[in-house]
């Protein structure tokens, strides 16, 4: 049902859904940014809809509000373990409709990938998603072309103005912050044309391992791992154990997000790792972005946010290396 | 009629008296070296109109422009007035060109407007030095750099700004990558190390530099919200003792360090020898023949360092002594 509202009554809708849920949102962490007197904008817990940045694609994508950085599994001591307590509150998470694509990806490795994971299942059972719609294209992105570019399965679509703010609510959870809100026709936004235009290659088969495209690429990768962390739809990540320092015998484990470009990503027992240069590296991920996650799942994993071609410090086009591999196969 | 130039108020007024008879230079001075192009263009009318059609980039980052007539300096004030307007020079009566030429130009690198190293903007800073310690004849270096690498070569001057950052770490968007270890290994003075999967780093061997910052891929690692900088003190080139300049502040703010600067400057005029030649005498001669003592009553008048901020209870120069 479409709405129409204040931004007043927005703000008050806000603050009561703020008693129930832990709001995350892309928003500005003002001289947080890389370099000197820059920004970063990423995903934070907000307390007021003015706080959301609404204009500018987030650096880092909405993965964070599921999966932490760094999420305690269980504390241990030599007797017994302990299962970290999980929030009572629900999650409301603001994002664009890449990302809510990538939201199904999310799902598929934690979720339809043999046992369901259990830290993962009980955060997204809890979290309902806020579509923000896109007005004009972000740059580097290229939605259109992985289709990507719209998405209904949104509890709430929000779009805002000055004075007022634009609804379309589909979960029945929600309906009722505007019981006594006046109702219109309310579709998300959405663009229909990128400036960035991907074709993923078809035909792609082992031949492609000796491509020289990989060492290319890989002589200029510094192996940084940007491009998975900023990444909607890389779920990598490492186990760390660690001892307290003041009592060894007790402790926790932690997830921490790991990426298949840094060094020791694929380090096992005796030193041996199976990708030893950025080429090797850097085909691992393409092929896992365009070609092996959709041999297994029927849908390539990359949704064209564009976020690594932004981030990487290398200038490395991840757009340009798979157009390139397309019209080599062409 | 002979030339009749009185040579010493033309240098002060930034001529320069060349070795050929007659002929000078305009010396032009850009604080931080950081100037509208258009200028460029108000340089080269100049230099086409009464110099030699040749403008020599100083090693203090302004112009000058050759062959000059001296007895066309006034016509090149009133040229010159465009620039010192858009420069933001303070000036008391338009027209006169620049009007001190002691305290030399306020340098600077290229700083946080370009370089991803630099902690601050440079050249808003040294405009806003520029702004507090000119008109002024005493003979003061000043020079600011973005970071440790120190590409403005700031100990070589009498006061040396070297941008710092203080690091600040979220252990929960850590990855232990250890992209800020290699970095600060590789890069800078090896301050960072991990235990139990998290970075610690060595605060007394930290130089501030944001190297880690810059290397971190998930903002874990950031910058603080205040700037800080590492003011050193009385390097010098010239022919008795040539010398860097030395550490007096890490971690230090803005503030401070004007204070500092203009308090040296009340230094300076009680204590610089009266028969100095042309009312020049370098200020680290000054501080050498009065002593370090002295010299940080009168710079730390009226300042209040920060919590933060390290001193250096006495300062020691060491250089090559040719007058020994």
């Amino acid at each position: 049902m479409g709405y129409q509202i204040s931004r007043e009554t927005a703000n008050q809708i806000f603050a009561q859904l703020k008693e129930h849920y832990d709001i995350f949102a892309p928003k500005v962490f003002a001289g947080e940014g890389c370099f000197s007197d820059t920004d970063v904008i990423r995903y934070g817990k907000i307390n007021a809809l003015d706080e959301i940045e609404w204009e500018r694609r987030s650096e880092y994508s909405f993965k964070e509000a599921l999966l932490a950085v760094n999420e305690t599994l269980f504390y241990f001591t030599e007797e017994e373990t302990t299962v970290v307590s999980c929030s009572e509150k629900r999650l409301l998470i603001f994002l664009r409709s890449c990302d809510l694509h990538a939201l199904k990806r999310l799902d598929a490795i934690y979720l339809e990938n043999g046992p369901e994971d259990f830290y993962y299942r009980r955060l997204r059972e809890k979290a309902s998603f806020v579509l923000m719609g896109c007005s004009t294209t972000c740059e580097n992105g290229f939605c259109v072309s992985m289709g990507t570019n719209r998405c209904d399965s949104y509890a709430l679509y929000l779009k805002i103005s000055e004075e007022s703010v634009w609804a379309d609510c589909k979960s029945q959870d929600l309906l009722p912050y505007f019981e006594k809100a006046q109702t219109c026709e309310v579709q998300p936004e959405y663009v229909t044309e990128n400036a960035e235009k991907v074709t993923l290659p078809k035909n792609l088969s082992v031949d492609s391992f000796s491509n020289p495209i990989w060492e290319e690429y890989g002589s200029r990768c510094i192996g940084c791992g940007r491009c998975n962390f900023v990444c909607p739809t890389c779920t990598c990540f490492t186990m760390q154990d660690i001892l307290y320092r003041d009592n060894e015998n007790v402790g926790e484990r932690r997830r921490v997000w790991a990426s298949c470009q840094v060094d020791g990503y694929d380090e096992i027992a005796g030193g041996i790792e199976f990708r030893k240069t950025q080429g090797e590296r850097l085909r691992f991920k393409v092929m896992h972005k365009i070609y092996d996650f959709e041999k297994r799942f029927g849908y390539p994993m990359c949704v064209g946010c564009g976020r690594c071609d932004s981030v990487c410090p290398e200038y490395i086009s991840y757009t340009s290396l798979i157009n390139r591999l397309a019209k080599e196969e062409a | 009629m002979g030339l009749d130039i009185n040579t010493k108020k033309a240098k002060k007024n930034a001529f320069r008296i060349g070795k050929v008879r007659g002929e000078g230079a305009s010396r032009i001075r850009v604080p931080g070296g950081y100037l509208k192009a258009e200028i460029l263009g108000l340089v080269q009318e100049i230099a086409q109109k009464y110099g030699n059609g040749v403008v020599h980039l100083t090693t203090r980052q302004g112009f000058e422009i050759e062959g000059i007539r001296l007895e066309d300096m006034d016509a090149i004030n009133e040229m010159l007035q465009p620039i010192i307007e858009l420069l933001d020079i303070n000036q008391e009566n338009p027209g006169t060109g620049y009007p001190a030429s002691g305290t030399r130009n306020v340098c600077a690198c290229i700083g946080n407007n370009v370089c991803p190293f630099a902690n601050y903007n440079t050249s808003e800073f040294a405009k806003r030095i520029e702004d507090e310690i000119f008109p002024n004849d005493l003979h003061f270096k000043i020079a600011l750099t973005g970071c440790p690498n120190d590409c403005a070569k700031v100990r070589l001057h009498d006061f040396g700004i070297v941008g710092m950052t203080m690091p600040q770490y979220d252990p929960g968007r850590c990855v232990s990558c250890q992209a800020c270890i290699k970095g600060c290994k590789s890069l800078s003075v090896d301050a960072l190390r991990m235990e139990n999967y998290k970075i610690v780093r060595d605060e007394e061997k930290c130089i501030g530099c944001g190297v880690c910052v810059t290397k971190c891929p998930t903002r874990a690692f950031t910058r603080s919200k205040k700037k800080y900088y590492r003011l050193t003190l009385m390097g010098r080139t010239g022919k008795r003792n040539p010398r860097l300049g030395e550490d007096f502040l890490l971690w230090t703010d803005e503030d401070t360090i004007v204070k500092i600067i203009l308090n040296t400057y009340r230094f300076v005029k009680e204590y610089i020898n009266p028969k100095a030649p042309g009312g020049k005498e370098h200020i680290g001669y000054i501080i050498d023949r009065v002593g370090f003592t002295e010299y940080k009553k009168w710079a730390l008048e009226g300042v209040e360092l920060l919590p933060e901020t390290k001193m250096k209870e006495c300062v020691y120069w060491n250089g090559v002594h040719f007058d020994r």
